[in-house]
C-alpha cells in the first residue's frame, strides 16, 4: 500500500459529506462570531454604564468566561443544561457556547474601538442636542467599527478553528467528519489532510477578504501608508485567535 | 428687556478645585458677548455650563424665560437651541461636510432627509464652502473645518450660539476667514458668547465684553467703553499682555 494515496484526498475534499462538514463548520463560525459581537457590544457599553450593578456585571462576565476553558463552557452547555430542563441540540450548544465566549473576547475589541473615537467627537455630539444612544448610534460607532473591522477579522479566523472543538460534542463538523471517515478505514493522513485543506482555503478566502475590507475603509481619510497584502495576510494569521 | 440667557451665581467645582465661583453673565438677544480673559480663569468651563454639558455646582441660569439649571433628562433638548463651536473643530471624522450638518436635523430634530441635506448646502454657501458639500475633514484645511463646524451647528437653527476658542488651533493664516463668518453672523443678528484671545474680533464684532479672572467676572462692559482709557489697571494690563 502506497504510503499516501492522493486520489483519496482528492475524493473526500470533493465528497458532499466533507462539503457538507466545512458548511456546517463555517455556520457555526459565522452564527457564533456574529452572537459573540452582539455580546462583545452589550458588554462594552456596560462597561461604560453609570449605574456600579452593571459595570459590575460585565466585569463578573468576563472574569469566568475568560477565567474557564472555551472547552469547559462547551461541554457544561452541552451537558449540564439538559440537568435544568434546557435540552438544545449539539449544533445549538455549539453556537452558544463559542458565542458567548467569543464575547468575553469581543468586549475587549468593542471597547477599544469605542474608546478610540475622541472624548470631543462625543462632546460635539451632545452639545447638538443628541441623547446618550444617539451619541452611540450616529457618532461612535460608525467610527469605531473602521477600527474594530481588523480585529474582528482575526476574531473570525480565529473562531474557524476553535470551531473544531464541537466536534466534542457530536455536532458534525469538519474535524468530526474526517475523524470519522478515517477511522473507519484508517486513512487518517488522507481525511484529516482533506480537513486541512478545507480550512486554509477558508481562512485563506477570509484573510484576502479582510485586507480589501480594510483597504476600503482606508480609501477616505488620512492613515499610515498601508502595508503590502501579503504583509497584511501574514499580520492577520499571526495574532488570530488566542489561547482559551 | 429680558435677557435671552442670563446665569446668576453660577459655580462649578471639580473635587475641592473651585473653576467658577458665582459668575453673572447675559446676553440679549441679538447681542455678540466676547469674553476674555487668562487661560484657567473659567471661559471654556462657564460656556459648557451654560448648556449644560457640565452640570454645575450652584447658581441660576435662564435660558429663554425658563430656568434649565435643573432640567436633568430635558438637557438635550436644550441644547437643541444652543448651538456650540469648539477650539479643536470636531467634525464627525467619518462623514462628508454636508453630511456632519444634515446629521443632528436628521436624526435628533426628525427632519426630511432631502430637505436637511438642502439647508445643509444653504450653510455651506453661507460659511463661503460652497463647493465642499463632499469633503471630508480630513481633507480641509483648520479654518475650512471650523466653518463647516460652525455651518454644523447653525443647522440646529440655534437662538444662541456659543464659541469656545474658535481659532485657537488655527493656523495664522485661516483665522480671518473664520473670524469674518463670525462677524457676519453677529452683524445679521444672531446671538452669541464668544470666548477668544482675538481682540480685533472683539473690537469689530462684541457689542459688550467681559473679562474674566479666577472664575469670576472682573469687569464688563460695553466693547467701546471696555477697550478706551477708563478700562481698570488689571485689564488694561492684561490687554497690553496679549496685543504686545
Amino acid at each position: 500500500m502506497a504510503l499516501i494515496s492522493p486520489g483519496l484526498i482528492v475524493a473526500y475534499v470533493f465528497s458532499a459529506r466533507f462539503f457538507d462538514a466545512a458548511l456546517m463548520t463555517l455556520l457555526i463560525s459565522i452564527s457564533a462570531l456574529v452572537g459573540g459581537m452582539a455580546v462583545g457590544l452589550l458588554l462594552a457599553v456596560l462597561q461604560e454604564a453609570r449605574l456600579a450593578p452593571l459595570r459590575l456585571f460585565a466585569v463578573a462576565y468576563l472574569w469566568l468566561f475568560r477565567g474557564t476553558p472555551v472547552l469547559l463552557q462547551l461541554i457544561f452547555v452541552f451537558n449540564v443544561l439538559p440537568a435544568f430542563g434546557i435540552v438544545l441540540p449539539g449544533l445549538a450548544c455549539a453556537i452558544l457556547a463559542l458565542g458567548l465566549n467569543e464575547g468575553a473576547y469581543m468586549a475587549e475589541i468593542m471597547r477599544s474601538g469605542i474608546h478610540a473615537v475622541g472624548a470631543g467627537q462625543r462632546l460635539a455630539a451632545r452639545a447638538l442636542g443628541m441623547r446618550d444612544w444617539q451619541v452611540m448610534r450616529w457618532v461612535v460607532l460608525p467610527q469605531a467599527l473602521r477600527i474594530i473591522i481588523p480585529p474582528i477579522g482575526n476574531q473570525f479566523i480565529g473562531m474557524l478553528k476553535l470551531s473544531a472543538l464541537v466536534s466534542v460534542i457530536a455536532v458534525e463538523e469538519l474535524l468530526l467528519i474526517a475523524n470519522q471517515t478515517a477511522s473507519a478505514n484508517f486513512h487518517y493522513l488522507e481525511a484529516l489532510t482533506a480537513a486541512g485543506l478545507y480550512y486554509l482555503a477558508m481562512t485563506t478566502i477570509l484573510m484576502v477578504v479582510q485586507a480589501f475590507m480594510e483597504r476600503a475603509f482606508r480609501r477616505r481619510g488620512r492613515r499610515g501608508a498601508g502595508l503590502r497584502l501579503t504583509q497584511r495576510l501574514l499580520a492577520a494569521t499571526a495574532d488570530a485567535g488566542q489561547v482559551r | 428687556m429680558t435677557p435671552l440667557l442670563a446665569a446668576a451665581g453660577l459655580r462649578k467645582s471639580y473635587g475641592p478645585l473651585e473653576v467658577l465661583r458665582g459668575v453673572d453673565v447675559d446676553v440679549a438677544r441679538g447681542e455678540c458677548l466676547v469674553v476674555i480673559g487668562p487661560s484657567g480663569s473659567g471661559k471654556s468651563t462657564l460656556l459648557r455650563c451654560l448648556n449644560l454639558l457640565e452640570p454645575i455646582s450652584g447658581g441660576r441660569i435662564v435660558f429663554q424665560g425658563e430656568d434649565i439649571a435643573e432640567a436633568g433628562r430635558r438637557a438635550p433638548e436644550i441644547r437643541r437651541r444652543i448651538g456650540m463651536v469648539f477650539q479643536n473643530f470636531e467634525l464627525f471624522r467619518h462623514l462628508s461636510a454636508l453630511d456632519n450638518i444634515a446629521l443632528a436635523p436628521i436624526r435628533v430634530k426628525g427632519e426630511d432627509r432631502r430637505a436637511a441635506r438642502e439647508r445643509a448646502q444653504h450653510l455651506l454657501a453661507k460659511v463661503h464652502l460652497p463647493d465642499k458639500s463632499d469633503a471630508f475633514p480630513d481633507e480641509l484645511s483648520g479654518g475650512q473645518q471650523q466653518r463647516v463646524a460652525i455651518a454644523r451647528a447653525l443647522a440646529m437653527e440655534p437662538a444662541l450660539m456659543l464659541y469656545d476658542e474658535p481659532t485657537s488651533a488655527l493656523d495664522p493664516e485661516t483665522v480671518g476667514e473664520v473670524l469674518q463668518v463670525m462677524q457676519e453672523l453677529a452683524e445679521e443678528g444672531s446671538t452669541s458668547i464668544v470666548v477668544t484671545h482675538e481682540m480685533g474680533f472683539a473690537r469689530r464684532a462684541a457689542d459688550r465684553v467681559v473679562f474674566m479672572d479666577a472664575g469670576a467676572v472682573a469687569h464688563a462692559a460695553p466693547a467701546a467703553r471696555f477697550f478706551s482709557n477708563e478700562a481698570p489697571e488689571r485689564v488694561a494690563r492684561f490687554l497690553g499682555k496679549i496685543e504686545a
